[in-house]
């Protein structure tokens, strides 16, 4: 009996130090061999690599323009996100959850496919003005390559970020609050100035954090947008330094990512200062208020919202189709000009295309499922067996999805750029990198859902089956992963859709055979042959929402607000 | 089959005290109902008997085997204790028949022995046939029968019911106390059963253990506990009792002493060893008092409650309007709100002093 308790124990003992570890080894590891090279520059004490890279008036350059997209990002962002979602949840606008699926699109597709997408809408190649015969002569810049274009681009991307996030926070605001307001004679206006508005005040601002955090992390967009017009963000500069320098130039960008690390954390210290400062806790939970009605304003509000989905969604898919569909640059699409050969060239005929299809798939696949399988054990942890620590053990785990994919990617460089010492593990220059930079990026893309999840499950669930002498890991195995399940695979979808098509951390890491679809997407534009970039960004957009709209078909087994694009 | 000890045991969460030095020896085969306000430290109690949550002080003995104390904490998964938890808890992806063979499937049972056991537990309960449903199919009381049958298909040593009927209505109540006392009969299991409700515990239970602020206040028959209640909390938490000030004028005789209470004299129940003193506090209950014609303590009435074929009053003493009293006037004498009347006290009990320890 004692002899298998302990093994019993050291079974359970077993699977809690597993979970920890994988945890350390996805974050707590790259983090600090980051912050070593920063300290200790390849293996000695010296200082010129920071200094070379602080005295560098390009640094200065690319953190001043990180700063300007960011901010102007943001504060677009947050108007558009904010104002649809106030619409959305106060009034009585019909069509909501149709207009929420596809308002939320933008997020879900990868910043380099957003990027590509409106700049074929507005370049002088331009199927769409072709077709209206609006298009600016051959030759003439891309309004788009401008700072303006990448904060437009930042907030038109991040917009239903911050959407989601206040549309959270106002599905909990109860009714009375509002009613309570209206019945004691302000009007409606006054009422969300006086009442929902600060109540909505920690919401908007962990969003305008967060929004914050992505505008200066990005790299597509200002990669597609401001390489071409030699407009440098931190990690535009990052890349450029990379490629040109190889790893001769890690310590010194190293540097680099840290200060955007800094600028992101600055950020998200800052929202946390903020909203300590005011009690905004809402006592009770209720239904949510009647909406409030528009009158003969509806059709008219309406018809803006819908105007936006064009403008933001529908014209920038529909110029990305239209380019995948031309020949060759800048001819004009008409019957004899259509083809589908560009889609066939990149999926069959070229092979660093075809190959990356295969890859983006299995990375994305594997990410997910790791994901998934690991998930399950981390929440149970941090929700159902809470110690002191098990909330540091959540904010690890957040910290390589909350710090711009570059500082992670350049973390995994520095880690895995010689072999590892006594395993001589080697995965520089291979798939194996990207995966590893996959698996510490999005595990908690699957680890938020399921930890809602399990907050919305009766603890006694599991203690009836510890009662009945189900050791750990038979009940995690028959009880909590049945039921939580459906949430930790929603998020593996997310996962999988987030992966697919990713650019910033591959990026950094890809080589010759490792190529993804992101960085195939993004050597094409710069190549020149948008043509070919733009057809595997349709197939791309065509997977993720196809991928939308299966998900949804089991929403109804999912807690709510697991699904972002379901209202 | 098992007896429960819990000896001297204090369990304290970072800011307060749940259980202070509580001891309790429940007898092999005993119904002992755990009966107290909320926050009375009564979950804690079935948590720590349970497994769920470790002792800081004391132990916890189940069927001569020490399973908590500071030193070691045998893991729930291990104690063979049964419990039918407040909300069933029933498993929402498994059929009724998966859900009561879940512990044979962990002992591994092999499967011919555990499907005949399944059918014997949902027999026992009322529910053969029901094997292939889903809980959410069942009603709430089927749901609790479930969970009742997953709980006694093992043969746990000990079965600690947490306030099983609080999410039932009043017409289920009754039927499922009736459940719960058959099944007790036919078992013979020890069984801890955690309420916040009186009449359940003293419907079903043995002996009830009154806590109060994480100390076991007394642990005695239900007519005990009625009769003689052994503090202030007790006397007034079973059945409202009302807690008087009085003074005793004479030495127990024959466990009798006479009593000066609210300015009248009267014969009340006592401890032998009762001291006389003039700042005792008796427990009276509304069966007690009684109006007279002549003579007595002029009430004033408060409050006329209609209960049927009589009311419940609530008078104030005339000298004394801080207290309250409470009786029951059968009809057809009435009384109206405001109107003064005169009660007498026939019969008590005196509280025993309570000895600073």
């Amino acid at each position: 009996m004692t002899m298998q308790t302990e093994e019993r124990q050291g079974f359970d003992t077993a699977l809690i130090a597993g979970v920890i570890f994988i945890v350390a080894t996805l974050s707590v590891v790259p983090m600090f061999r980051l912050v070593l090279e920063i300290v200790l520059p390849q293996g000695g004490l010296s200082s010129a690599p920071l200094r070379a890279a602080l005295s560098s008036s390009a640094t200065w350059t690319a953190t001043w323009h990180s700063l300007q997209v960011g901010i102007g990002g943001t504060l677009l962002a947050v108007a558009l996100g904010t104002s649809v979602a106030l619409l959305v949840s106060l009034t009585d606008v019909r069509g909501r959850s149709a207009f929420v699926l596809l308002y939320v699109v933008p997020l879900l597709i990868a910043p380099q496919v957003t990027a590509l997408a409106w700049l074929q809408l507005f370049g002088p190649a331009s199927p769409v003005l072709k077709l209206l015969g609006m298009a600016p002569p051959l030759g003439s810049k891309n309004p788009l390559y401008s700072t303006t274009g990448i904060i437009l681009l930042l907030g038109v991307q991040y917009g239903p970020l911050v959407f989601l996030i206040v549309r959270a926070g106002l599905r909990k605001l109860p009714r009375e609050l509002v009613e309570a307001g209206l019945s004691g004679g302000a009007g409606r206006w006054t009422v969300l100035r006086t009442v929902i508005l600060p109540l909505m005040t920690p919401s908007i601002i962990g969003a305008t954090a967060l929004a914050f955090v992505s505008c200066v992390g990005n790299f597509g967009i200002p990669a597609f947008l401001g390489i071409p017009a030699n407009y440098l963000v931190l990690p535009t500069l990052i890349y450029q330094r990379l490629a040109g320098g190889g790893p001769a130039v890690l310590s010194e960008v190293a540097v680099l990512s840290m200060l955007i690390g800094i600028i992101a954390m600055a950020g998200i210290l800052a929202q946390d200062y903020i909203s300590r400062r005011r009690d905004y806790r809402i006592a009770s939970t209720s239904l949510p208020s009647a909406p409030f009605e528009l009158g003969r304003w509806r059709p008219f509000v309406e018809a803006l919202m819908w105007l936006l989905i064009v403008v933001v969604l529908v014209l920038p898919v529909v110029g990305l189709f239209l380019t995948s569909l031309v020949s060759a640059y800048g001819v004009p699409l008409n019957r004899k000009t259509v083809t589908l050969a560009n889609y066939g060239f990149v999926m069959f005929d070229h092979a660093a295309a075809s190959r990356a299809f295969l890859n983006s798939f299995s990375l994305s696949i594997a990410a997910a499922l790791f994901a998934v399988i690991i998930a399950v054990p981390l929440a149970y942890m941090i929700t159902w067996r809470q110690r002191w620590w098990t909330s540091g053990l959540n904010l690890l785990a957040e910290l390589p999805y909350a710090l711009p994919g570059v500082v992670l990617a350049i973390a995994s460089l520095l880690l895995f750029l010689k072999p590892l010492p006594i395993v001589g593990l080697h995965i520089y220059n291979t798939i194996w990198i990207i995966l590893y930079a996959y698996l510490a990026r999005f595990l908690v893309l699957a680890l938020r859902p399921t930890i809602s999840g399990l907050h919305q499950i009766d603890r006694s669930l599991e203690e009836a089956a510890q009662v009945a002498g189900a050791r750990l890991t038979y009940r995690m195995r028959t009880i909590v992963f049945p039921l939580v399940a459906p949430a930790t695979l929603a998020g593996g979808v997310l996962i999988f859709m987030t992966a697919f098509s990713e650019l910033t951390v591959s990026a950094l890491l890809w080589a010759s055979g490792s190529e993804t679809i992101g960085v195939v997407i993004f050597s094409f534009e710069q190549g020149g042959d948008s043509n070919y970039a733009a057809a595997i960004s349709v197939l791309t957009v065509a997977i993720t929402f196809f991928l939308m709209l299966l998900t949804n078909l089991f929403a109804q087994h999912l807690p709510t607000g697991v699904l972002p694009w379901r209202d | 089959m098992a007896g429960l000890k819990i000896d001297n045991v204090t369990k304290t969460f970072t800011t307060f005290n749940a259980l202070s030095n509580v001891s309790l020896e429940v007898a092999n085969g005993e119904f002992v109902a755990v009966l107290g306000p909320s926050g009375c430290g009564k979950t804690t109690l079935l948590r720590l008997v349970a497994g769920f949550e470790k002792v800081n002080d004391g132990t916890i003995t189940v069927g001569g085997k020490i399973m908590s104390s500071p030193a070691l904490n045998v893991p729930p998964e291990l104690r063979r204790v049964g419990i039918v938890f407040q909300n069933y808890a029933l498993w929402p992806h498994m059929t009724v028949a998966e859900n009561v063979g879940y512990s044979l499937k962990v002992a591994k049972v092999a499967k011919g022995e555990r499907e005949h056991r399944i059918d014997e537990a949902l027999a026992l309960v009322d529910l053969k046939g029901y094997g292939d449903r889903r809980p959410a199919n069942l009603s709430g009381g089927q749901r609790q029968r479930v969970a009742l049958a997953r709980c006694l298909v093992s043969a746990p040593s000990l079965v600690l019911f947490d306030e099983p009927l609080a999410n039932l209505d009043v017409h289920l109540r009754a039927s499922m106390e009736d459940e719960f006392a058959s099944f007790h009969k036919r078992t013979g299991t020890t069984i801890i059963y955690i309420t916040h409700d009186q009449a359940e515990a003293m419907a079903l239970a043995d002996r009830i253990a009154v806590m109060d602020q994480g100390h076991l206040v007394q642990f005695a028959t239900p007519r005990q506990l009625y009769e003689e209640p052994a503090t202030e909390m007790v006397a007034s938490f079973i059945a409202q009792g009302m807690v008087l000030p009085a003074e005793i004028l004479s030495p127990p005789e024959n466990k009798r002493c006479r009593v000066q209470v609210l300015g009248q004299e009267a014969e009340f129940r006592c401890r032998p060893d009762q001291m006389m003193t003039a700042a005792a506090k008796v427990c009276v209950r509304a069966a007690e008092i009684e109006t007279v014609e002549t003579g007595g303590i002029a009430v004033t009435v408060k409050r006329v409650i209609y209960r049927g074929g009589g009311a419940r009053i609530e008078a104030a003493p005339a000298h004394r309007p801080d207290l309250e009293l409470h009786f029951d006037l059968p009809d057809p004498r009435r009384l109206e709100e405001g109107e003064t009347t005169a009660i007498r006290v026939t019969s008590g009990w005196v509280i025993p002093q309570e000895i600073l320890e």
